[in-house]
């Protein structure tokens, strides 16, 4: 297993060079100019050549990669082109609000969604079944923004339950912390309870015609018991495969919900970064999401062999 | 410097059984908490990134300015200078300037404002800003007398010197310690020493995030009430802090609640969302909002004719463009003047036009007249900002009326900025037409206003108007003895702007700001500030 890790993590270096290399590329060939955004509207063209040539801007391309690579070997991505502030503190304060959404999130997606998947799945067919299949078709269907915004109507502005926007950190208090991180946590939820939700019906589905099922209720097994430690653990790789994306994805960036609530988060920061033409920040961002997709990738393939003993690496 | 600190680092254990531990608790019954008793938390226009003053004429890094430095001179509501920093004393030949800095201006870090400072500020305004930059063509010598006066002589005079160092937006005269303000033009400052109304909290600062301020409690103000940007600056709140919102339903949401006291920008179409809450006040800060306006390119076919600019002219209408921008006929005008309305140069002159446009059949006669082969117009379409995406959508479909061949290219702003300032042909990458807005006091005279340069491809604005007669008729404008041979020149500048089109001015437009009542003294002027402005409980 070691081993096979150790293949994994070297085997994700040529991965994030290419990345390096595309995203470096891609972003100068593209139109854009941040002297532009820092100099503002009445620079004459004069005045943006000299702030170009302050940022280095009018350097070769292979001068600029290379003084860049030479950065990110000593572990500096830079500054901001545009506030002059270091990309890692950038970063730095924008990890926390994702990362906590994220967790929340994944939290609440976990607690509802597996077991309205099992549930539909035993009920096959049942009212309840096709309760979970139309909770599940509103979760995909209805944009997150729209669920965001009737959540604030609803629990902010009419009940006055919970504040309309905003991000706390949790060492500043958990009260403060959940208040602000409830509703888009549920917001975002939403998707990921219908996505999950399905993808455990339709496993469980799958394994509860199995002889083992039939042998274990055989046994004389609850069937808390045969749905839960038989036909869940076997069904759980697919689940764990779309746990794992999706929670990758949210930490690359929930962009709309960061918006729609306000939170200082890195999908925020990304399209910030990008709409300014800031290339430090995005070249940092995309080989960051670039590295956790292949963490994240490399945790689910050793979970399975936890999950199915059959799978050994 | 750091932003990062460590106390607020990032601890993945902690968070991770805080998060467990949220889960396991109910969900509901955490209200909002109040806003600290002192602080006003604004939603501005738009997050600061920039925190040069003077290498940016974003007009948010302009509002910070006006939050941690101080202004020579001030300009007041009657837009008459007046002493902020300094007073001033001119000689009878017009061109010795005499400025004495007042008692008691003091940096943040403690030493006293000096005339060095004064001079290298005024001369890093001179580099960057475009009316400095022609009273800085006639200026001899710039030196200090004594640590509190100063002396300017010109070689000529030039007596709009004195508006031109009191304006309040482009690139207002901010004072910065010397060794901040030797920094050169094109790079961006990293030290933040102010000697204004608030101190930068470094600290607090998230780009894009938020901005905090806190008062300044050696800062001295003036005597006299204050009025736009002078006066006397009392600072009577402990704290502002700048909240970045990207989504304006959610500021609107956030001020409707009372998380936050000023909403800088309200957009018209939410209005109706705020007009039921009795614990707010929607209103336009001032009566002097944005002038909006194409910009045609000089250098490539078809506007490289006069003709057919002309006919361009001629096919545009301020009222349909400003239907589609505005909607709300509260909150937009038609009218005529470069200068903006109001503004003690405005005027109608060459402006009949736009005035009476659309007339598409005159404007196919001129195209007809003037040869127009049907060379396609590339119209750039910015579609990330609000404010420019309706412009050229209606300004595309009248041209067309006009027999214009329209090629309207959608785009992001960034790519707009880049293409604007090539000079290269249409068929290389270059443009023929694009939209941009103004507030009205960026453009309220011939200096101030930035279209107004004839400098060609050298020194002009995008577009890069070749108009030697027009700059000749600025430098007359700067030098005029009086205010009415002032108003006739800025009159006849005007009409030769619209002969030749310089540019079209499609109208104007105002963006009411959104203010909790619990706040009291907001200044009425075209720059938010916080100073004069209580809060209560």
């Amino acid at each position: 297993m070691l081993a096979y890790i150790a293949r994994r993590i070297l085997a994700s270096v040529p991965v994030l060079l290419v990345v390096a290399l595309f995203v470096f590329l891609l972003l100068r060939l593209t139109p854009g100019d941040p002297a532009a955004i820092i100099a503002g509207d009445m620079a004459t063209p004069d005045q943006l050549e000299r702030i170009r040539d302050s940022l280095g801007l009018n350097e070769p391309l292979l001068t600029q990669f290379v003084t860049w690579s030479g950065q990110l070997l000593s572990g500096d991505f830079g500054s901001s082109l545009i506030s002059r502030t270091p990309v890692l503190t950038l970063i730095g304060q924008r990890l926390e609000p994702t990362l906590s959404l994220a967790i929340v999130t994944m939290i609440i997606t976990l607690v509802l969604s597996i077991p309205m998947g099992v549930i539909a799945a035993w009920r096959h067919g049942s009212l309840t079944d096709n309760a979970v299949m139309a909770i599940s078709v509103l979760g995909f269907s209805i944009p997150v923004f729209v669920t965001g915004y009737i959540f604030i109507q609803i629990f902010a502005i009419d009940l006055r339950l919970l504040p309309v926007q905003g991000f706390r950190s949790v060492f500043d208090g958990v009260g403060p912390f959940l208040a602000r991180i409830v509703l888009p946590a549920f917001t975002l939820a939403t998707i990921y309870i219908a996505l999950i939700a399905r993808m455990t019906r339709a496993a469980m589905l799958e394994v509860l015609d199995e002889d083992y099922i039939r042998t274990a209720r055989a046994k004389g097994l609850t069937e808390r018991i045969v749905l839960f430690r038989h036909a869940l653990r076997n069904a759980a790789v697919p689940i764990l495969t779309v746990v794992g994306t999706g929670f990758a994805l949210m930490i690359s960036g929930v962009v709309v919900t960061e918006s729609v609530f306000n939170i200082p988060g890195l999908g925020r920061l990304t399209v910030d970064a990008i709409l300014a033409r800031d290339y430090p920040v995005i070249q940092a961002l995309i080989l960051l999401t670039s590295g956790i997709y292949v963490v994240i990738n490399l945790l689910i393939d050793i979970s399975y062999a936890f999950m199915d003993p059959r799978i050994r690496y | 410097m750091t932003f990062f600190s460590p106390a607020s680092a990032f601890r993945p254990a902690r968070l991770v059984r805080s998060a467990l531990l949220a889960s396991a608790l109910a969900l509901t019954g955490f209200a909002a908490g109040p806003a600290a008793a002192q602080e006003i938390r604004a939603v501005m226009h738009s997050g600061i990134r920039v925190l040069d003053p003077v290498i940016t004429t974003a007009h948010i890094t302009r509002n910070h300015g006006y939050m941690i430095y101080d202004t020579l001179l001030g300009m007041d509501e009657n837009l008459k200078p007046q002493p902020q920093m300094a007073s001033w004393m001119v000689s009878d030949d017009q061109l010795t300037y005499t400025f004495t800095l007042r008692d008691g201006l003091k940096w943040t870090d403690g030493q006293p404002v000096t005339s060095a400072d004064a001079i290298a500020s005024l001369k890093r305004w001179g580099e960057r800003d475009g009316g400095a930059q022609m009273l800085f063509k006639y200026v001899e010598s710039l030196a200090a007398e004594s640590d509190k006066t100063f002396v300017m002589k010109l070689s000529q005079p030039f007596s709009y010197a004195i508006e031109l160092m009191a304006k309040p937006s482009g690139l207002p005269t901010f004072i910065m310690p010397e060794r901040v303000a030797k920094t050169p033009s094109s790079e961006a400052i990293t030290d933040y020493t102010g000697s204004g109304p608030f101190k930068f909290v470094e600290a607090e600062f998230e780009p894009g995030v938020r901005a905090v301020y806190e008062k300044n409690a050696d800062y001295v103000p003036r005597d006299e009430p204050p009025s736009w940007t002078a006066g006397g600056k009392v600072v009577k709140v402990d704290k502002v802090t700048w909240v970045v919102m990207p989504d304006a339903q959610t500021a609107v949401n956030a001020i409707n609640s009372g998380e936050i006291d000023f909403l800088e920008q309200t957009p018209i179409d939410l209005l109706p969302l705020l007009s039921a809450n009795p614990d707010l006040t929607v209103k336009t800060l001032g009566k002097y909002g944005y002038q909006t306006m194409a910009r045609l390119n000089w250098l490539n076919p078809p506007f490289d004719k006069v003709e057919i600019r002309r006919a361009a002219l001629t096919a545009l209408g301020q009222q349909p463009i400003l239907a589609a921008l505005v909607g709300n006929p509260d909150y937009m005008k038609v009218y005529g003047t470069m200068y903006g309305c109001d503004t003690p140069y405005a005027t109608e002159a060459g402006a009949e036009p736009i005035l009476n446009g659309p007339q598409p059949e005159k404007a196919k006669e001129m195209l007809k007249e003037a040869g127009y082969d049907g060379t396609p117009i590339v119209l750039m379409q910015p579609t990330d900002v609000a404010s420019l995406a309706a412009q050229p959508v209606v300004a595309a479909q009248l041209l067309r009326q006009g027999g214009f061949t329209v090629d309207m290219q959608p785009m992001d702003w960034q790519t707009l900025v880049t293409r604007r300032a090539s000079q290269a042909s249409v068929k290389d990458g270059g443009w023929n037409l694009f939209f941009t807005n103004w507030i009205v006091p960026e453009v309220w005279s011939p200096i101030n206003n930035p279209m107004l340069n004839g400098g060609g491809k050298a020194a002009a604005w995008f577009g890069w108007p070749d108009d030697t007669k027009l700059d000749e008729m600025r430098v007359k404008f700067a030098s005029a003895t009086s205010e009415d041979e002032r108003k006739t020149i800025a009159a006849d500048i005007q009409a030769h702007a619209y002969e030749v089109v310089n540019y079209i001015p499609v109208g104007e437009y105002l963006i009411p700001a959104t203010i909790s009542n619990t706040l009291d003294g907001m200044l009425e002027m075209p720059v938010p500030v916080f100073w004069s402005v209580t809060k209560s409980e």
